[in-house]
């Protein structure tokens, strides 16, 4: 592990302080040190607050054993809600995802999380997701739609495919997100993929 | 050059402009994302382009992998920046089918991990917009493939000498002889011993990687190879690749279980 600089002159733990923080994504050893003195000079009960919460995460989440959501309960708060309509499954790729479909407020199906998406170029192939547990919740019947949510990148694109083509069999709707232009956008800064699709789903005004 | 006589350097400029294959991206910080590029002159770059994951991402959509893009780049002092971006082909065909994109992404593979950065390569960057360019009108095989997995050997200074004996020089003679992957070429039966890493290869073979290794699409296309003979021109070629990187590519994972999965569409 890699020490602050001049360690003889900092004290072990706060040496280790810096050390640790360092390893988040993001932190470099001037952002650590900075933290670190900042939680020196915190309130105890704080820096406990902080200590437990980090903690809780940890020990407290789990996967939902339905929709693969991060949550503290097994099922997840929204597959539990009887008033969600479980015919509707909306497929993400990160559970971050959920959070922003959700604040639209035009959703009330459930979900399922891939945790990731397929990159051929990094080795993340279709066993290193959550798709064998997505056959396994649909097995169960009474889902009538899924939704393919993943990102419109290429990635994100292949996983919609590759998802299209593994669940056409079973006799479900599929469906996918409409692709076109965001607001605030620009038509001439979009790219061709994207105009094409946003022409083809013009709609009736 | 006499005392005092300096040559004059160009300051090179703080911009410039590239035509490029996006090869991959790598997600960077919040929304920005790293592509690593290949380029007709020059040769492979690596840039950033700050918040191509947000939506309204001007940059985002022009430098998706697999994309022929037209760029204006500035440099860093680690990193360039990629200021303006034009997707030139966004080969929409290949990326609405997903062995189309499988097949697109090897390809890119290949040529990201036998380049180095910033060397340039003309005829390799030719061959990947060719053979992408095949691919989006959908004419595409597994002949095709070996074809440009060969020619790229060829552009990169692997070219398998596949007329004369590695050992000996002798022309070699239409029977059974040996390809050797870490001789890079084929050698006779009396000669087979020189080489480690050796393997039978035969007369129909051989024919076909000598095809291969000069043609052009044309008659690339044309050649029609019997289930046995495509496995073991594939088992030859794939074998050296693999010998010269020292590992296998990722995308051929893929491939393969797509292939399994029942989902490859010549």
């Amino acid at each position: 592990m890699a020490l602050h600089g001049r360690s003889e002159f900092v004290a072990e733990p706060v040496a280790r302080l810096i050390a640790e923080l360092s390893r988040l994504p993001g932190i470099g050893p001037k952002t650590a040190a900075r933290l670190t003195y900042h939680l020196l000079r915190m309130p105890e009960g704080h820096a406990r607050s902080l200590a437990e919460a980090i903690m809780a995460v940890k020990e407290k989440i789990v996967l939902c054993s339905r929709c693969q959501n991060l949550s503290d309960t097994n099922p997840c708060s929204i597959c539990q809600k009887p008033e969600r309509d479980s015919r509707t499954v909306c497929v993400v790729e990160e559970p971050l995802d959920i959070l922003a479909l959700e604040r639209t407020g035009k959703y009330g199906g459930m979900y399922h999380v891939l945790h990731g998406v397929l990159s051929p170029l990094e080795g993340i192939g279709p066993d290193d997701l959550k798709i064998g547990e997505l056959l396994a919740r649909l097995k169960d019947g009474g889902v009538e739609e899924i939704i393919l949510a993943t990102n419109p990148s290429l990635e994100g694109e292949a996983t919609a495919m590759y998802l299209h083509r593994l669940l056409s069999p079973l006799g479900i709707r599929l469906t996918s997100l409409a692709r076109g232009l965001p607001v605030g956008g620009d038509l001439e800064y979009a790219d061709d993929v994207t105009l094409a699709r946003a022409l083809e789903g013009r709609r009736e005004m | 050059m006499g005392r005092g006589a300096e040559p004059h350097v160009m300051a090179a400029s703080r911009v410039y402009k590239t035509e490029a294959i996006v090869l991959k991206h790598l997600n960077s910080g919040e929304a920005d994302r790293i592509v690593v590029l290949y380029t007709p002159n020059l040769g492979k770059l690596r840039a950033l382009v700050r918040g191509a994951r947000k939506p309204r991402s001007k940059l985002g959509g022009h430098v998706e992998p697999l994309v022929q893009c037209s760029l204006v780049v500035a440099r860093g002092r680690n990193l360039d920046t990629v200021t303006q971006s034009q997707a030139v082909d966004s080969f929409a065909s290949i990326r609405g089918s997903l062995w189309l994109t499988a097949q697109g992404l090897y390809l890119v593979e290949l040529v990201d991990a036998f380049t180095a950065d910033n060397m340039e390569n003309y005829p390799l960057y030719k061959l990947l917009l060719d053979a992408l360019r095949q691919l989006q009108k959908g004419k595409w095989s597994d002949v095709l493939l070996r074809r440009f997995e060969l020619q790229l050997l060829g552009t990169v200074g692997y070219r398998p000498q596949l007329r004369q004996c590695l050992n000996c020089q002798r022309p070699v003679a239409p029977v059974e002889n040996c390809f050797s992957a870490s001789g890079g070429g084929v050698l006779c039966a009396e000669c087979a011993h020189t080489e480690p890493v050796v393997q039978p290869i035969s007369v129909d073979a051989l024919k076909v990687l000598r095809l291969l290794q000069g043609s052009d699409y044309a008659s690339a296309v044309r050649l029609c190879l019997s289930p046995g003979l495509s496995r073991e021109v594939e088992r030859l070629v794939q074998g050296n690749i693999r010998y010269l990187l020292e590992r296998e590519l990722r995308s051929t994972h893929f491939l393969d279980r797509l292939r399994r999965e029942g989902a490859a569409v010549s």
